[in-house]
């Protein structure tokens, strides 16, 4: 009987209960572990691959490297000692963690934060967006043995970190997104270091362009690869570039506006082809949109007036019974922070609602299914996930 | 594909004839940005080690240590030791810092073999970065809790001259429940309080609403809350760590507030009953003196089952809050409704009976198995300057209790008030409001020894008198009563005092004699300190005691030399309601170990 090659996946065949007949004694499979220290993965998560030849007849995904408990560790915190640990659900953009948390609460608690903080906030999303593609950009190529974007990328990325932290005091955890607004105002000429810093990225973007998108060998494994069907997206909870890469203009700037956006002028990046290549369009046209927002802000942000909204006392601040969820567009999609609160002085229940979790698990277990193992990485890459985020 | 694809990337060749960005960095020392958080610099001068850092900080990356300093008032004497493979330079601690002693350098690079070494106590274990002056201070305007004191409103002084009325009104709920979340429970306040309230449990029982378990704290320590609440000379609030950077809490004000809340009809309910002594177990104790010493202990001995009486000569109970204390601070009714608690406890108060008279310190002695000694100062010194024997010339003290008892004073139309303590201000303020309600217009000078800088009078105080109309001379020394041919007062003649103390430092004062000054006056009030009416004692007893320049010698716990006397309060120690209250229990804690076996016989 000759099988039908065309349609992989019912290649093993499956047992009775769902799982596939995989004999690894046969000869003919492979089990082969991705991870959870590999270069093509995105952090400490792994696939486990069984593999017939170099194609992925599954992938299962493993994630627990990381789990570090915050949600529950919140339970056990007041609301201004949450602040500090939010940060770190999501090493590589940490800004979304604060941004949410801090906005949660307030709404929670009734605060209004002052005009000169939103604007601040807006500023920091935005360079935190930028830094975030940068790693995303090198690691899209480096996943194709395209090392020296990622120099490029991280040389910008740590201009960018310079800002940071002459900004907000540190490079990497901020923590200047305070409930009630922000830590402080922006440092004296910090626009003009600013502008300098994104000149730099510019001309690097161009280099990104020329060497990356331009060149046949990045062109020929990303085109056509990694492909999303557009109906799976609202199944699998696919947002942010991953979804505008297959055309559906989302983004929640413009959907759901909060803090300084609907100020803001900016198109939502599309492309049409649902492909690795089109989804690192995407994310390197986000990042020149970045560049342009940041501009834009420093450009209409007030100067004056508070940073702070006036606050009780943090140190037994209680917030009324309620719950809020609060989304913002982080540079992997759609970013959350579920909150209940109770009436105490600590949070009820905290939910982390971010993407890597909905791309990196089901998503990707779904995708890998038929892919060249050489592709895998490269695949991985192109939905953008951190695992610390997965795990919370 | 095109064949531009194909050589575009070879576009990155150019970076062969660039410079690497990468090699400044490793070899150059690069500094934090200014605001960079990098570790921790503390000023241990002013730290005051309230430790609000450590309570802030969610990775208990801060402990606070004893480094050898002694603790005083307001100050712990820790200080915080970071362990910094806890902390997370998240900087709440800066942000928090109730003196703004912490601070954070830029410095960020720092390695040693030595894990322990990244555990040190800031400012006091010495660093390389200790005088940094880059590094995250807290922002302008920044805090995490509210600087300033909500307000309470008080009469106005147009409003209050002419009455007795109470003068600050008290918080309402509202008001109450803000100014109790600025505080940030660190405790300094209750080293300080001499009966050891449990200040921050009680203000948070204001924050939650909980007016009765706020009432049963007052309680554990102080049967004199209500009374506190209005006069208490509130040591805490100048401990408050809030102080540094901002207005202390009204930690007074507060505790006024619980018991305002609370009908007066719940308060033994809320108290609780005394324990029932066992049988044969319940020992008799007389007590001299019904004020807040010899009250305080006598609540804490009933309450542990035993019998007491308190003699009291007066003809209410309350002693210098009653009788010294005006009622425009302290309305007579609180005080009564303080004591109707302690009464309800099963201490019987005999007023109107005189020990020495009545009854004899030997009787007592026969009748009990402990008597405590709690007379108070009761009677005024006079400056004994030429003219101070004159009918007009009268004690602050004697006038203050024949206001209270409702006897008749003859009111001058002006008079002159010896003395810049509280006694002067309250017999000034009094004679003020005794003279508007009389001739509808304020003519009281008060003449006080120290200059204002050095005044012994409360600030509030003297700032009210101002507004009552009344005028405060400072640094003038009493040297004669003027009086007329015709034999009646006319005023205080005064020099201006250079200093007050000799280089001994004891009371020595010199005048500017060229400096000299009439206060016109018809009568002269001498508010210049009291005495303890030791006569009572008789003669055997006051010859077996033991004394000291005058008081009755004591130990720590209020003991005479007489192993069955006890003598607390302002006639041994002084100086006000909090510090009797404090000292009540004292007596009372070592009554009841005497009575246990763990001291010496009774």
């Amino acid at each position: 009987m000759v099988q039908d090659l065309s349609d992989r996946s019912q290649y093993p065949a499956r047992n009775r209960d769902g799982t596939l007949d995989v004999d690894l004694t046969s000869g003919k499979y492979l089990k082969l572990w991705q991870g959870p220290n590999h270069p093509g993965i995105t952090g400490n998560m792994s696939v486990e691959l069984t593999v017939c030849g170099d194609e992925v007849v599954e992938g299962k995904t493993h994630v627990g490297y990381l789990h570090r408990g915050f949600e529950k560790l919140m339970e056990r915190r007041t609301f201004i000692q949450c602040f500090p640990i939010v940060c770190r659900i999501c090493v590589p953009e940490p800004d979304f963690n604060e941004y949410c948390y801090a906005a949660a609460v307030e709404e929670l608690a009734g605060v209004e934060i002052p005009e000169q903080a939103k604007w601040i906030r807006t500023l920091i999303l935005e360079m935190g967006r930028f830094n975030s593609l940068m790693m995303y950009l090198g690691g899209q190529s480096g996943s194709l043995g395209l090392g020296v974007i990622g120099q490029w990328t991280t040389y910008v990325r740590d201009l960018m970190l310079d800002r940071f932290e002459e900004l907000t005091g540190a490079r990497i955890y901020h923590m200047f997104i305070l409930p009630g607004g922000v830590r402080d105002t922006l440092p004296e000429g910090f626009d003009a270091r600013m502008e300098e810093t994104l000149r730099e990225a510019e001309r690097t973007m161009k280099d990104v362009w020329n060497v990356m998108f331009q060149n046949a060998v990045f062109r020929k494994r990303t085109i056509g690869v990694g492909y999303i069907n557009p109906a799976l997206f609202d199944d699998y909870g696919v947002t942010g570039p991953t979804a505008r890469g297959g055309g559906v203009a989302k983004d929640v700037r413009r959907d759901q506006p909060y803090l300084a956006y609907p100020d803001l002028e900016f198109e939502v990046n599309v492309a049409r082809d649902s492909d690795i290549y089109s989804r690192a369009d995407v994310r390197r046209r986000d990042a020149l949109q970045s560049i342009d927002l940041i501009r834009q802000i420093l450009a209409k942000m007030p100067r004056t007036g508070p940073v702070m909204a006036k606050m009780p006392n943090m140190l037994h601040w209680k917030i009324p019974r309620g719950e809020t969820y609060i989304r913002g567009e982080c540079s992997r999609g759609e970013y959350g922070f579920y909150v209940v609160t109770d009436g105490s002085g600590y949070p009820r229940r905290v939910n982390v609602r971010g993407p890597s979790y909905t791309h990196a698990m089901a998503l990707l277990e779904r995708l890998i299914v038929n892919c060249n193992i050489a592709d895998v990485a490269a695949l991985l890459v192109s939905l953008h996930t951190y695992p610390p985020e997965i795990e919370r | 594909m095109p064949i531009t694809t194909v050589l575009s990337p070879f576009r990155a060749w150019k970076f062969l004839f660039q410079n690497p960005v990468t090699v400044r960095d490793p070899l150059t020392e690069r500094p934090g940005a200014p605001r960079y958080r990098g570790f921790h610099q503390n000023d241990a001068e002013k730290c005051v080690g309230c430790g609000t850092c450590e309570t802030i900080c969610q990775n208990g990356a801060i402990d606070m240590i004893d480094v050898g300093l002694a603790p005083k008032d307001g100050d712990s004497g820790l200080r915080p030791r970071i362990d910094y493979g806890r902390c997370c330079w998240c900087a709440l601690c800066v942000d928090v810092c109730m003196t703004g002693s912490l601070s954070m350098s830029n410095a960020y690079t720092w390695t040693d073999a030595n894990a322990d070494a990244f555990r040190f106590t800031p400012g006091v274990d010495k660093k390389p970065w200790d005088n940094d002056q880059l590094g995250y201070r807290r922002p302008e305007g920044h805090a995490l809790h509210g600087k300033d004191r909500v307000e309470m409103a008080e009469l106005e002084p147009e409003a209050r001259i002419g009455t007795f009325d109470e003068i600050v009104a008290g918080y309402d709920v509202a008001r109450a429940r803000l100014e109790a979340d600025r505080c940030v429970e660190c405790g300094l306040c209750v080293a300080t309080c001499p009966a050891h309230m449990a200040i921050p449990q009680y203000i948070k029982a204001v924050r939650d609403g909980d007016y009765e378990r706020g009432l049963a704290l007052l309680y554990e320590t102080n049967p004199f809350s209500q009374v506190c609440g209005r006069v208490c000379t509130h040591k805490c609030e100048t401990a408050c760590a809030a102080g540094h950077e901002g207005d202390p809490i009204a930690i007074r004000w507060l505790k006024r507030h619980i018991t305002d809340q609370v009908p007066h009809k719940d308060y033994v309910r809320i108290v609780g009953k005394p324990k029932k002594a066992a049988k044969g177990e319940a020992k008799t104790i007389a007590v001299v003196g019904a004020g807040p010493a010899g009250l305080t202990a006598a609540y804490d001995l009933a309450r542990q089952g035993h019998k007491v009486v308190v003699y009291e000569v007066r003809k209410h109970p309350g002693g210098m809050p009653r009788y010294g204390i005006p009622e425009y601070r302290l309305p007579y009714d609180i005080l009564d409704a303080d004591i109707d608690v302690i009464r309800a406890m099963g201490v019987e108060i005999k007023c109107e009976t005189r020990v020495g008279s009545d009854i004899t310190m030997d009787e007592l002695k026969a009748k009990n198995d402990a008597v405590i000694l709690a007379i108070g100062l009761h009677l005024g010194r006079s400056t004994r300057i030429p003219g101070s024997d004159h009918a007009d010339v009268r004690k602050a003290v004697d006038l203050l209790r024949q206001v209270t008892d409702e006897d008749p004073v003859d009111v001058p139309k002006s008079l002159v008030v010896i003395g810049g303590g509280n006694v002067a201000m309250d017999i000034a303020r009094t004679m003020a409001r005794l003279q508007m309600k009389a001739y509808g217009e304020v003519a009281v000078t008060v003449t006080a020894l120290e200059d204002k800088a050095h005044f012994l009078a409360d600030p509030d105080e003297i700032r009210e008198c101002g507004e009552e109309g009344i005028d405060i001379v400072d640094a003038r020394g009493p040297q004669e009563v003027v009086i007329d041919a015709d034999g009646r007062v006319e005023g205080l003649r005064t020099w201006r005092v250079q200093s007050i103390f000799d280089a001994q430092g004891r009371f020595a004062p010199s005048y500017d004699e060229s400096d000299e000054r009439i206060h016109p006056g018809d009568m002269v009030i001498e508010a210049i300190g009291q005495a303890a009416g030791v006569d009572m004692l008789g003669e055997g007893l006051t010859e077996a005691l033991e004394w000291n320049r005058g008081r009755i010698q004591v130990d720590a716990d209020g003991r005479t030399s007489e192993s069955w006397l006890w003598a607390i309060g302002d006639c041994v120690k002084g100086p006000d309601v909090v510090h009797a209250v404090a000292d009540g229990h004292r007596a009372a804690k070592s009554i009841l170990a005497a009575f246990e076996g763990k001291g010496d016989e009774a």
